[in-house]
């Protein structure tokens, strides 16, 4: 029974990683339409940067999450700027390839600094928590509130501040943002931040619990495409329930089926709704 | 002048000076070690042509590619080495195990728009490399597959030495270009350039989207197994990093450099990008830094790459002789009908 | 020629084209109106068989064509062209134009391998097609010219030629005049006069009411999907509730 809820505790803790990633990936897609192949490149650089902040620097785990956040978040925008902007206009390849470019960059300047050994990050929280016989280690529970607390802070910005409801109404209609005289650049650079931030930040809640090096961005982000299709391009419930499904799927598949394949199953997930459904599981209407 | 070198390279002449070269080659070459690397590029070559056809002349990006560069290889180096085939039936195979898995893939995947094939064809290719690694049953694993079997000679002939084999791969890559040339100039090709245009533009022609889709894709795996096939025969030992993504991303590249949808550009990506980064070696380990955001470059200011900024000016040039001599005439019609009117 | 009955398409709750029959004859100019957003394009993509109706029928001559692909109808005879149109910019008009006969050919992959008689047959056909095509139009001018180096004009006439290298019965115009001048638009009536006499029958999208008024044999208006008055350009005129769809409109209402 306790192996049991083990699992479900890692199947939550994959899933909130896996949707904050989604999270940030969907946003982009959902307001400008670019399936950013670099965002896991970003992940990575998070995960890099909180390491450097730590480790090379001696800064405390929150203040490292922050610095990293901040970093990753001036890095999207410059993305955005310097390359997905002038390809707004340009044939749909364009984009995709300009976005592998990013990604082949970044990682390349990282193994630079920092060689491809797989490397170790601490984190305050290396306890564990006993609920009357319920094991649950700190990190993990700090992953799933912390994932909780980030969405709803989203959804409350996106609600509730005049920023974040210039964000929708591009999502919704960008001829009709324009016409009411909604700056898109503005809005593209911010979505792109926060996917950035998003994409730090999960890095730095899940690095202690795993490895940190230069190739750990790849699986992430073909699993958070995985999710994005599932859940609905540009649907932030979406984000976090597919990461859920895929989360659960893994943690409990990979416990009770095969540890060596489980990475496949989101992409076995994908193959079968694609065949079944080519447009996702959600798909617009008239567009 | 550079017009009249420009001209020159247009012609089928050109052409033929370059076979003549790659066939003198190996006798103008300082050492081995270069035949091998101009051997290398050109199986490389093949295997971008193959993308050209998916991703250059149907517009579809398929991140698949080096899945079936590795099929290919494994598929040889399985055969040859674990059940004793001979190279050439194994060869053959090859090429239909990569037509069979592309027409499979292809099924489910082309219906995809846009994106969704890009993002799919990248799960596909992990699905590979994760497959090769870990079903170690069928292909050994991490510990990849020795004793490949090297092409069988005739005669004298023996393809475990690099001139050799040199000859052989050339003679694949000239065939390889001689069918991509028949191809774009057909309707054919037209029908997949159209459908690059656009999916609903190509239906509105009468242009059934999944067949053809279907026919560019089964021919660009092929090419990718093909070439899969010649890589294993030549450097007879193998290993799960040959499906590693890095590789499709290196083609990417070289197919941009060289130029996307243009007859010569994978050749020239391929056989440029190889010599550059081996004549600057300490480029090998960090050339992503330079190749990553030269494909942002390249995509953003120069799309066509170098044979297609080359096609272009070429026609420009051509153009803007033309109207001046028509501009001439055009003078002299007007001066001949004002002086009419003046002696009216 | 193309009879339309009932035609519904429902997008999730929305019926984007309610309930639509019209009868459009053979060798006429029928236009079709209607604010935006009211599913003309919509109702374009019903009958050229991009998008499938929830419920319907359309015949083409005596044909059921409802349920067909995209690609098949573009066989029976139904061209069209779209409000962008993507060609190949970097290669010239008349080579854009030569994929339009396309769907009258059989060759394959074997016929390229082999350069079948068929294939060199074929391909000869295309072309003098295309320069039909080109020719009736009245583009032959820039026929060698890349198309990124066309005018926006030209090249709403590379799409017109395109779609009749395909041997249409009909064509479906989708906002033929956008995005041209006054000048523009009176030749591309005429090119459209010309069509007509050659025994087509047109099909046209369009927002410029002068442009419809003198050209059009009848009109159908459109509005949120539904069918709201049909007849000849006096008719339509004079009609109140046509009138009234139109107010708060942003295109010229007929004066």
């Amino acid at each position: 029974m306790n192996l049991f809820f083990q699992q479900i505790i890692n199947g939550l803790t994959l899933g909130s990683i896996y949707g904050l990633v989604a999270l940030g990936l969907t946003l982009v897609y959902g307001i400008l339409h670019v399936p950013n192949f670099a965002h896991g490149a970003l992940y990575m650089v998070g995960a890099f940067m909180s390491y450097f902040f730590m480790v090379d620097l001696g800064v405390h785990y929150w203040i490292a999450m922050a610095g990293s956040a901040a970093v990753v978040a001036i890095l999207a925008v410059l993305c955005e700027r310097l390359v997905f902007h002038p390809l707004r206009n340009s044939p749909p390849i364009h984009d995709k390839i300009a976005a592998i470019g990013i990604l082949l960059f970044l990682e390349a300047v990282v193994q630079m600094f920092w060689g491809s050994d797989f490397r170790r990050m601490s984190s305050p929280f290396t306890g564990i928590l006993n609920f009357d016989g319920l094991i649950i280690p700190e990190q993990r529970l700090l992953i799933i509130v912390g994932a909780f607390v980030l969405v709803f802070a989203l959804q409350l910005f996106l609600r509730k501040t005049m920023t974040g409801a210039t964000i929708i109404a591009m999502a919704q209609s960008r001829e009709g943002a324009f016409l009411v005289g909604i700056d898109a650049n503005r809005v593209a650079m911010m979505t792109f931040a926060i996917s950035g931030a998003l994409a730090a930040i999960a890095a730095t809640l899940y690095a202690p619990i795993n490895l940190v090096y230069p190739a750990m961005g790849h699986l992430v982000i073909m699993k958070a495409f995985v999710i994005i299709i599932i859940g609905g391009m540009g649907s932030i419930p979406g984000a976090i329930v597919g990461g859920m499904i895929i989360g659960f799927a893994e943690a409990l598949g990979g416990f009770y089926i095969s540890t060596d394949y489980k990475d496949i199953i989101a992409f076995g997930l994908l193959v079968v709704i694609l065949s079944i459904r080519p447009q996702g599981l959600f798909a617009k209407g008239a567009h | 002048m550079l017009f009249k070198i420009g001209r020159y390279l247009m012609t089928p002449g050109a052409k033929m000076a370059l076979l003549a070269f790659a066939l003198v080659f190996p006798f103008l070459a300082s050492n081995e070690y270069q035949v091998y690397v101009m051997a290398s590029a050109f199986v490389w070559a093949i295997a971008v042509y193959g993308l050209n056809i998916i991703t250059g002349y149907c517009g579809q990006l398929n991140l698949a590619h080096g899945g079936f560069f590795a099929i290919g290889a494994y598929t040889l180096a399985l055969l040859t080495a674990d059940a004793g085939w001979s190279f050439w039936p194994a060869f053959v195979a090859a090429l239909l195990v990569s037509a069979a898995l592309g027409f499979l893939v292809g099924i489910v995947s082309l219906r995809l728009k846009e994106h969704y094939f890009a993002i799919f064809t990248l799960c596909v290719g992990f699905i590979i490399y994760l497959l090769i690694d870990k079903w170690e049953e069928l292909t050994h694993g991490a510990i990849g597959v020795r004793n490949i079997a090297a092409p069988s000679g005739f005669g004298l002939v023996d393809f475990t030495e690099t001139v050799p084999f040199y000859y052989l791969v050339l003679a694949f890559l000239v065939f390889c270009i001689w069918f991509m040339g028949r191809l774009s100039r057909s309707l054919l090709g037209r029908t997949f350039i159209a459908i690059r245009n656009g999916d609903e533009l190509a239906q509105s022609l009468g242009i059934n989207l999944m067949r053809n889709k279907i026919l560019a894709f089964v021919l660009s795996t092929t090419y990718a197994g093909l070439a899969g096939a010649l890589y294993a025969g030549m450097v007879r030992i193998i290993g799960p990093e040959e499906a590693n993504i890095v590789h499709t991303f290196d083609m990417i590249t070289y197919l941009l450099v060289g130029g996307i949808g243009t007859l010569m550009g994978p050749l020239l990506g391929t056989v440029g990008i190889v010599w550059i980064t081996q004549s600057l070696q300490f480029l090998e380990e960090y050339r992503m830094i330079i190749f990553g955001p030269m494909l942002v470059i390249l995509v953003i200011f120069f799309p066509r790459g170098i044979s297609g900024q080359f096609l272009t000016w070429m026609h420009h040039k051509v153009q803007s002789m033309v109207p001046g001599k028509k501009r001439k005439e055009k003078k002299v019609q007007n001066a001949s009908t004002e002086e009419a009117k003046n002696n009216a | 020629m193309l009879k339309v009955e009932h035609l519904t398409k429902m997008f999730g709750g929305l019926a984007a084209v309610n309930d639509v029959s019209v009868e459009f004859e053979t060798g006429k100019i029928n236009a079709i109106i209607g604010p935006n957003g009211a599913g003309k394009s919509t109702f374009f993509n019903l009958i050229s068989g991009l998008h499938q109706p929830t419920s319907g029928r359309i015949t083409l001559d005596g044909v059921d064509v409802t349920h067909m692909p995209s690609d098949k109808v573009a066989r029976l005879g139904v061209g069209r062209t779209f409000q962008t149109t993507n060609l190949f910019e970097q290669a010239t008009v008349l080579d854009n134009l030569i994929v339009g006969h396309r769907l009258r050919t059989e060759s394959g992959l074997w016929d390229v391998l082999i350069n079948s008689k068929r294939l060199q047959r074929e391909e000869k056909a295309a072309r003098d097609k295309a320069m039909e095509a080109l020719d009736f139009v009245g583009l032959n001018h820039i026929a060698g010219q890349f198309i990124a180096d066309t005018t926006q004009e030209e090249r709403k006439r590379v799409a017109f030629a395109l779609a009749l290298a395909t041997d249409p019965k009909i064509i479906l115009l989708d906002e033929p005049a956008a995005g041209v001048n006054p000048e523009e638009t009176e030749g591309f009536a005429e090119l459209m006069r010309k069509m007509v006499d050659n025994g087509l029958t047109l099909c046209l999208i369009e927002h410029k009411m002068d442009m419809i008024m003198s050209l059009a044999d009848k009109i159908m208006v459109l509005d949120h999907g539904e069918k709201i008055a049909e007849g000849t350009p006096e008719e339509i005129r004079n009609n109140p509730a046509v009138i009234e769809a139109y107010l708060g409109g942003d295109e010229d209402a007929a004066a």
